[in-house]
């Protein structure tokens, strides 16, 4: 059985920004439902809050292929 | 349906494997239309569908805007829809009344680009998202640092101004500098990778989850030994054609992102605070 460290690296670090994502959507989600009328700007915020979160996952996973070689 | 997909999935292969599964990688993104195998400026598959669609998109406007009626027809409503969307929520809400008009153009064109080279992943026949080939993403970042930072520039008056205004007024003098190193990779670095390594990222890993669900359910499919395998396999379809559909909201996601980071930080290049 072949494959590479570097992609359970990236399963490790896909961790830490799996759980920011679920807190960030569970704050939006209440937050629509406490203020319904509010939804499109804590919208916008949700998605940039996303953005920045989801970017850690994202190096990890341009890492895991830059190291692979390595 | 999934014939189809068997067979566009198969000839972004090349060929398809007969005796032991080959597992698809980054590999399966190199695709050469003209010229040699290894050299960089080879016109690929990708180049040409970005072509395509940037002849589609200026077909659409201009077509759509030709003669403008009080009833929109429907190309006109799209128009509309589109144009409406980036410029409120956006335009206004992001960058603010009063700065957001110079800016739409840029916006919209990213807008309307990323998504349609984004949705290419999950059109039959096409089947490429081309913003999965990094190429692609860091000219589209390229052209946004080079607009956010002019902006600045422009708005602070002068570069240096524009250094100064890095660090928050108000600061202990002992907090400065660590602050304005922070603030300047930030600027400087952070910003231009993540926002191209975010639509990278995003479109190639989704495109190689399709591809790893779809030529894993053909081999289990066709080349399983036992009938257990083989339903697998069949099983291994159903999950890859609900994953397109959720390929579809990401490739919309993304587009959006992409286009409200870069108002994010033209918003920060031509506010009067900070």
């Amino acid at each position: 059985m072949g494959g590479n460290i570097a992609f359970l690296g990236y399963g490790l670090a896909a961790i830490g920004p799996g759980i920011g994502i679920g807190l960030i959507f569970a704050a939006y989600i209440n937050g629509v439902a406490r203020q319904p009328e509010a939804r499109g700007m804590l919208q916008t915020i949700a998605f940039t809050g996303m953005a920045l979160t989801e970017a850690l996952a994202i190096l990890g996973l341009v890492f895991a292929f830059v190291f692979r070689s390595a | 349906m999934s014939t189809t997909l068997v067979a566009a999935a198969g000839s972004l292969r090349g060929a398809v494997p007969t005796e032991s599964f080959e597992t698809p990688g980054t590999k399966d993104f190199w695709w050469p239309l003209i010229g040699s195998d290894t050299n960089s400026f080879t016109f690929t598959r990708p180049a040409l569908i970005w072509i395509l669609s940037c002849i589609l998109i200026c077909w659409f406007f201009l077509s759509a805007t030709k003669n403008l009626q009080l009833v929109p027809s429907k190309r006109q409503w799209l128009t509309e829809q589109a144009y409406g969307f980036v410029r409120n929520t956006m335009g206004q809400d992001i960058i603010g009344s009063k700065n957001f008009k110079p800016f739409i153009p840029l916006l919209l064109s990213l807008f309307t680009v990323i998504l349609l080279n984004n949705i290419a992943g999950v059109i039959p026949f096409v089947q490429y998202p081309t913003t999965g080939r990094i190429a692609f993403p860091i000219v589209l970042t390229a052209i946004v640092y080079v607009v956010y930072h002019v902006t600045a520039v422009r708005h602070k008056g002068g570069f240096g101004k524009y250094l100064g205004s890095l660090t928050p007024p108000g600061l202990p003098g002992w907090l400065k500098p660590i602050m304005f190193v922070l603030e300047f990779l930030t600027y400087f670095v952070i910003r231009p990778l993540t926002l191209a390594l975010r639509l990278f990222g995003n479109m190639m890993a989704g495109h190689l989850m399709l591809l790893v669900f779809i030529l894993g359910g053909e081999y289990l499919l066709l080349h399983g030994d036992n009938p257990f395998i083989n339903v697998s396999g069949a099983f291994s379809f159903l999950f890859a054609i609900l994953m397109m559909f959720f390929e579809l909201l990401i490739e919309f996601l993304q587009a959006f992102i992409f286009t409200l980071l870069t108002a994010i930080y033209l918003a920060d290049a031509v506010s009067d605070s900070h």
